[in-house]
């Protein structure tokens, strides 16, 4: 096992990545650096949301759901006087919650059902936060009082080292029996389940493994920016963003997650000067991988190493 | 008054739902695809017919005709670019077909939504009515158009249902929606009867989006809640079901009238989405659906 993820291509490009990205500080401005922070946040999200679909077949069409609870329930505290750790743990432990509570009843049910449940709850997150605009600041957003830091090289690299932890955790995860019983149970749950393995049980532990990350990311990224808002975390738009980049970098892969955030935000900057036209150009390129290299970024650049 | 008053413009908004949810289903309940690109073609229907009317001077009927004719051909293109290829495709597998077709309709509504904000703006565009006028209805002043565009929403509802009961075509729609294997072991060529059932659900969705434009205006970011709520209508009555999604319709349209009028206009959607919660605790596949 351990030979084999050695000798393994992806384990290579993984490390010279990191590497990279380690030193990238030392040679780039404070913009690119801002622009790099926020997409390995994004990565964050895709890398978590890639373990509830890859792994467990379970499309959730609300990422932001589980990212907009961890990032208010952090902010919210912050403002009444709450330190960042404590906060950051407790829009974690949010996320868990409120992905429990969506998932008992979600998973009773499958396929697009399931989406539109995840879906739901994003829009009636979003509807409370409006009509309490009171605590969660409206459709304006809610500002912290405080930062993490204020350098962009520390933020880099703490987005860096947190991106890291949590691939590395949860590509574990994929990787372990655990996950292989959560692909059987995304597969054929009948099977699996006459297997004698408990598919609802481990696919609930996906959702809270799922929730954990996208909840402590969101409260991470709230203390970077500052601010939370409904148009940053909560949208339906940046949910879809999140499902496209962990399309785009191939699914079931977890890391390829990070490739294909990295790719959205960079697109995203480099197609600036066109304007308006710089989403539908982004769009009509991922709709073209889609189409023509299903298995993603990621899966045309390992496609003679390994077939997953 | 305000009962009448919701009573009269709940009715024409839940005609409006209905119509625009039914081509919706139509295709789910046939090929299984939910197309998350619908709310962007209704929108086109209705920028089309805006530009055709005002800008070009076609008058609202021809505004009304360009409008439907630029939906139903991008409808076809929908299907012809995005949903074929990736039904086809064998690079895909055959249980992830479903996720590649949400991901694939969600980008091309997305590039539809932007290349109308790029040519036209995202400002809110509303089409000239069919006609003009009010008339009193038990004392409430509603406009004519708003009777018209209820009465054509009925009317193209009915005519659907006669293409599908009565008609030879119609028919061997119905059969590919119960038993699609069957209906190729007869002799009917499937990928025709698709390209049958998108040409209707773009005439459908045209129809619709003019009359929305006329009703409400659109802008280009009426994309994402037109699709939201198509959607939920849909489950809400039981995906492929077409009579479960008038009755969804009209549950939907009348509860977001009632808090509208009753609440507040701020929390317009909140019921129905909660309501749409509680079925799916309850009732999984929807008010008429068949599972």
């Amino acid at each position: 096992m351990t030979l084999k993820l050695v000798t393994s291509p992806l384990f290579w490009l993984t490390i010279v990545f990191l590497v990279v990205a380690a030193f990238l500080p030392l040679g780039v401005s404070g913009y690119i650096l801002g622009l790099l922070t926020v997409a390995y946040y994004f990565g964050v999200f895709s890398m978590a949301w890639d373990l509830l679909f890859g792994f467990a077949g379970e499309v959730n069409f609300g990422p932001t759901f589980l990212i907009g609870l961890g990032a208010y329930t952090a902010g919210i505290l912050n403002g009444n006087g709450v330190s960042i750790p404590v906060c950051l743990a407790a829009g974690a432990v949010a996320a868990v919650v409120g992905g429990v509570v969506l998932a008992l009843p979600a998973l009773r049910v499958r396929g697009p059902y399931f989406g539109l449940t995840t879906v739901v709850a994003v829009l009636i997150l979003q509807n409370l936060i409006v009509v309490f605009a009171e605590t969660t600041g409206g459709e304006i957003g809610l500002t912290v009082p405080d930062v993490i830091s204020i350098d962009a090289a520390t933020n880099y690299w703490i987005a860096l080292g947190f991106m890291t932890v949590s691939g590395l955790v949860l590509f574990a995860i994929a990787r372990s029996p655990v996950g292989l019983i959560l692909q059987a149970s995304g597969q054929d749950p009948v099977e699996a389940g006459a297997l004698g393995f408990n598919v609802a049980k481990h696919k609930l532990a996906a959702f809270c493994v799922s929730a954990f990350f996208s909840g402590l990311a969101g409260a991470l990224f709230v203390f970077y920016m500052g601010t939370a808002s409904v148009g940053t975390l909560v949208d339906v738009s940046v949910g879809v963003q999140v499902i496209i980049a962990a399309v785009l970098g191939g699914r079931r892969t977890i890391v390829g997650a990070v490739l294909g955030a990295v790719f959205l935000i960079a697109a995203g900057e480099v197609l600036r000067p066109l304007g308006a036209l710089s989403t539908f150009v982004v769009s009509a390129m991922a709709l073209a991988v889609i189409l023509f290299v299903p298995a993603g970024l990621l899966g045309l650049l390992t496609r003679q190493g390994q077939r997953a | 008054m305000t009962a009448i008053q919701i009573l009269i413009d709940g009715f024409a908004i839940s005609a409006l739902y209905a119509l625009g949810a039914t081509g919706f289903t139509l295709i789910f309940g046939v090929s299984g695809v939910l197309n998350l690109s619908h709310g962007a073609l209704m929108v086109t229907a209705a920028v089309v017919a805006w530009a055709a009317s005002s800008e070009f001077g076609l008058g609202p009927f021809g505004g009304a005709a360009a409008g439907i004719l630029a939906c139903t051909v991008l409808t076809l293109a929908t299907y012809a670019l995005v949903v074929k290829p990736i039904d086809r495709s064998t690079a895909i597998p055959t249980v992830e077909k479903e996720i590649f077709i949400l991901t694939g309709t969600l980008l091309w509504g997305i590039m539809i939504q932007e290349f109308i904000a790029y040519l036209f703006t995202s400002n809110a565009k509303t089409v000239m009515p069919l006609v003009e006028g009010i008339v009193l209805i038990a004392g409430i002043r509603t406009p004519w158009n708003q009777i018209v565009t209820a009465g054509v929403c009925w009317a193209v509802i009915g005519l659907l249902w006669l293409l599908v009961n009565r008609t030879r075509t119609g028919k061997v729609v119905l059969a590919a929606s119960m038993n699609p294997r069957g209906v190729t072991l007869l002799g009917f060529e499937l990928s025709q009867i698709y390209v049958v059932i998108w040409l209707i659900y773009g005439v459908l969705a045209g129809i619709a989006g003019v009359l929305l434009g006329q009703f409400l205006g659109v802008s280009s970011y009426s994309v994402g809640p037109l699709t939201a709520s198509a959607f939920s209508i849909v489950v809400l009555g039981g995906l492929g079901s077409v009579s479960g999604s008038l009755i969804a319709a009209y549950v939907v349209g009348y509860l977001e009238t009632m808090t509208a009028y009753l609440v507040s206009p701020a929390y317009r959607t909140i019921p129905a989405l909660l309501l749409l919660v509680a079925v799916m605790y309850v009732r999984p596949q929807g008010l008429l659906g068949r599972r």
